[in-house]
């Protein structure tokens, strides 16, 4: 899987939002053991301290937790990856919707312009 | 002292130029750090010194709490800028070489890396790319259980898949009780595997910082900061 990092913000903060997104869509299933800091770490050809710095700040969130026998793993509590997931989701629509409005477009506008897209991909 | 690299005052003089001008740091175990700085700067200079390789003029040099010498070069692990084996040899005589000369060698870990490369024991070193030289050599350095590795430009001439591969040698060979110091002008490649930077500029320590610290308060990377910093 490919591991995009762009050169503006810090590492360790895009490694937080690659793993939540990857638990909120799924690819690392509710429960499933994560793999260890250094498999993932050599899989974004990240610092393994970073990438650990990444992952202690998903546990803070509750978004992973540490087994002492077995690893990381994702958690299980599916109403909080829920709840992230919806959060990402509201995130997307205030920034679409700040864009437009550089663009100069009011909210109506930008929602007009959102309805014509999906019935453009519906077509 | 817990510091595995520590320098006070360090100061390198040659007739004419001052490489080193009062250099104090230090680096904990642990770390991968990238020395980076423009041509001249005093990367190499620092490395040899850290090696024993040169005396310095004033101040002072300790490897885990060691002045160099036969237990500091027991600690470090070298990759020089320039190679010192002959074109004639085999793998398997290199292999003899590190193993007679280093007790904490393992030959099974560089032959299990020189495999993956599809690098036999018996090929000669002059019938190698430049690249796959550069890669056995640092198979060979990454094979020792050093406390300290000392890379002097390791990607410098290879190509991106062969600079990827290196990364990832040195990534995968990490080990929380050491640290690996990589000398380069090549930021961008290597950002994203280092803790920490340390930008010579002149012989002086114009910054060292952790990368996401320079990311955070620049907003920018640190190879854009570079640019920036040693603007011609």
């Amino acid at each position: 899987m490919h591991w995009e990092l762009h050169d503006d913000r810090p590492i360790y903060a895009q490694l937080v939002d690659e793993i939540r997104l990857r638990i909120v869509s799924g690819t690392y299933p509710l429960g499933e053991r994560l793999p260890s800091v250094r498999e993932l770490a050599a899989e974004a050809a990240v610092n393994p301290n970073t990438m650990q710095r990444a992952l202690t700040e998903l546990e803070r969130i509750g978004l992973v937790h540490t087994q002492r026998t077995s690893g990381r793993t994702v958690t299980e509590d599916a109403p909080l990856v829920l709840a992230t997931r919806e959060a990402l989701a509201s995130a997307q629509a205030r920034a679409f919707l700040e864009r437009m409005e550089q663009l100069g477009f009011s909210r109506q506008e930008a929602g007009a312009y959102l309805e014509k897209a999906i019935k453009e991909e519906e077509l | 002292m817990s510091a595995i690299l520590e320098c006070r005052a360090l100061t390198k003089r040659y007739p004419g130029v001052k490489a080193l001008d009062a250099v104090d740091l230090s680096i904990e175990p642990g770390r991968i750090v990238g020395l980076l700085g423009p041509n001249g700067s005093g990367k190499s200079t620092l490395i040899k010194l850290a090696c024993g390789l040169l005396v310095p003029t004033s101040g002072e040099i300790r490897i885990a709490g060691h002045t160099p010498g036969i237990e500091s070069k027991l600690a470090v692990s070298y990759l020089p800028d320039q190679s010192y084996l002959s074109d004639w040899m085999r793998v398997e005589d290199i292999l003899g070489l590190f193993t007679d000369f280093y007790p904490d060698f393992s030959r099974e870990k560089a032959l299990e890396m020189l495999q993956r490369l599809n690098i036999g024991p018996h090929s000669r070193l002059r019938s190698m790319s430049k690249g796959t030289k550069e890669k056995v050599q640092l198979i060979l350095v990454m094979s020792r259980e050093a406390q300290l590795y000392l890379l002097d430009e390791p990607i410098a001439g290879v190509d991106p898949a062969a600079r990827d591969y290196i990364l990832s040698t040195i990534i995968t060979n990490y080990n929380p009780t050491a640290s690996v110091v990589i000398s380069t002008h090549l930021i961008a490649d290597i950002e994203k595997v280092l803790d920490d930077v340390i930008f010579l500029s002149a012989g002086k320590v114009a910054l060292q910082a952790t990368v996401d610290q320079i990311r955070e308060e620049h907003g920018m990377s640190v190879d854009a900061l570079f640019r920036e910093v040693y603007k011609c």
